[in-house]
């Protein structure tokens, strides 16, 4: 059984992240410590709320550098929603900007659509290859909850190559992202029900 | 491709048990929280709604432990409402488990807590619950016509209910639950003039409450601004399914998942 760390730094729906991924068929301890952070088999970053107020708790409890670490061994690291977005170059709210761990490229800004926050089920654009969405059909649905995203995805051409899952509200953004040992989602794996939970079974499947 | 209108299943929960009555008033016994939860989850519900009916401080404990033992089994959005009063019931709810927390009495008593809660806590998951009805005749009219109530719909205020809703909306809340409490028991349709109001002057998503009885029911008030559509007897007594109401709504042209 895969031995998964969720990452506690103050922010996120911890319970619910502990409980679906035990629930996708991994051994959880959610946990602010570096050691057991190093060591797992995978690590969950969850987030909610606002970017730089997540950003602020994960410098303090260290998580960039346990996230830095991780990656610099190939060791997988999974973001959930704000969790993903503090993985972007910047974050842009409310006219506050704010800097991410800059793992991709690109800023995390205000969506553009005539209800905000973007909430519920929406259908995403798998992209080709991709390990969390494998033997998933078109049109299953994930549950957002988020007002900001990223609206350009713009990798200079140095970079390996990611892959990049798109969905729409009012205009089109990054929903979920895979390099390597590094992949994240905007939307809640561990709030989509059936379709969630084969997400982390994917995820969980590659460590 | 389009986010999909959400269809809530609402538990009234006293003591641990699911209730709901006729307006609010004589509660009838309508099964176990955390079963009728798995069962909607099942039954392709896309979010719950536990509203805790009484909030005795006795009782409040048991809520807790039901919102705890739901969120272990059940992997679809929770919001919890009822007698919540601080940031620090807040983030209890949030700690047992809960995505969402509704406030309503105690915003109308002190609007800045929409604003403290959503500060700390984030608006995703701070939801206005407005508890609305029409001005009765010979009161003094609020512009939009509604006005905000409170005890169970009992009471008014003389708020303007649209005028609340926009105020929550710039407080920084990220959902309005818009409880219509003359439509509510009934069972003959939303009050889709409501709806119509609010919608027209808030951005943030608007859920309809009161009044649903039969499918045909829940794509009017979608047409007319609601982006959910909650209920909660009729789904508790097995009237209506959610996979029948789904059905219903996409024959009206409107996407649900």
């Amino acid at each position: 059984m895969p031995r998964v760390v969720v990452l506690d730094y103050g922010s996120g729906n911890l319970r619910s992240a502990e409980r679906a991924l035990e629930h996708a068929g991994a051994d959880v301890e959610v946990t602010s410590d570096h050691t057991a952070a190093l060591e797992a088999d995978g690590l969950v970053v969850p987030g909610v709320g606002a970017f730089s107020a997540c950003m602020d708790g994960l410098l303090a409890a260290g998580g960039d550098k346990i996230i830095d670490r991780r990656l610099e061994g190939e060791r997988p690291v999974l973001g959930i929603c704000v969790g993903m977005q503090i993985l972007f170059d910047r974050g842009v709210e409310h006219d506050v900007r704010a800097d991410g761990v800059g793992r991709w490229p690109g800023a995390v800004e205000r969506l553009r659509a005539d209800i905000l926050p973007h909430m519920g089920w929406n259908e995403v654009t798998a992209a080709p290859g991709s390990t969390l969405f494998a033997g998933m059909s078109a049109g299953t649905r994930f549950y957002f909850v988020h007002s900001f995203a990223v609206r350009n995805w713009e990798p200079d051409a140095s970079e390996t190559p990611s892959l990049v899952t798109w969905a729409e509200h009012g205009e089109p953004f990054v929903a979920a992202v895979e390099s390597g040992p590094l992949a994240a989602t905007q939307f809640h794996p561990e709030k989509s029900g059936e379709a969630g939970a084969q997400l982390l079974r994917n995820w969980l499947g590659e460590l | 491709m389009a986010v999909a209108v959400r269809v809530i299943p609402c538990l009234d929960v006293d003591a641990g048990r699911v209730v709901k009555g006729v307006n609010f008033t004589n509660l009838v016994d309508a099964g176990d929280p955390v079963e009728l939860a798995r069962a909607y989850g099942v039954e392709s519900a896309d979010e719950l709604t536990f509203l805790d009916v009484t909030a005795s401080s006795a009782d409040r404990e048991t809520t807790y432990e039901v919102v705890r033992r739901t969120a272990e089994q059940v992997f679809i959005p929770l919001t919890v409402g009822g007698g919540v009063r601080s940031p620090e019931d807040i983030d209890r709810l949030l700690r047992a488990g809960a995505d969402k927390v509704s406030l309503n009495t105690a915003a109308i008593a002190r609007p800045e807590l929409l604003h403290e809660s959503s500060q700390r806590f984030g608006a995703q998951c701070v939801v206005l619950s407005v508890d609305a009805r029409r001005v009765p005749e010979g009161e003094t009219p609020t512009p939009s016509g509604f006005e905000v109530t409170t005890h169970g719909g009992r009471k008014g205020t003389g708020i303007c209910a649209v005028e609340w809703a926009r105020r929550g909306e710039r407080l920084g809340v990220g959902e309005i639950l818009l409880n219509s409490m003359d439509a509510d028991g009934t069972k003959t349709g939303f009050d889709l003039e409501m709806i119509r109001a609010t919608r027209a002057e808030v951005r943030v998503p608007l859920i309809a409450s009161g009044g649903a009885g039969a499918v045909e029911h829940f794509a009017p008030a979608v047409h007319a601004g609601a982006d959910a559509v909650l209920a909660a007897s009729v789904f508790h007594f097995g009237q209506l399914r959610i996979s029948e109401v789904k059905e219903a709504m996409r024959a009206e042209g409107i996407t649900v998942r």
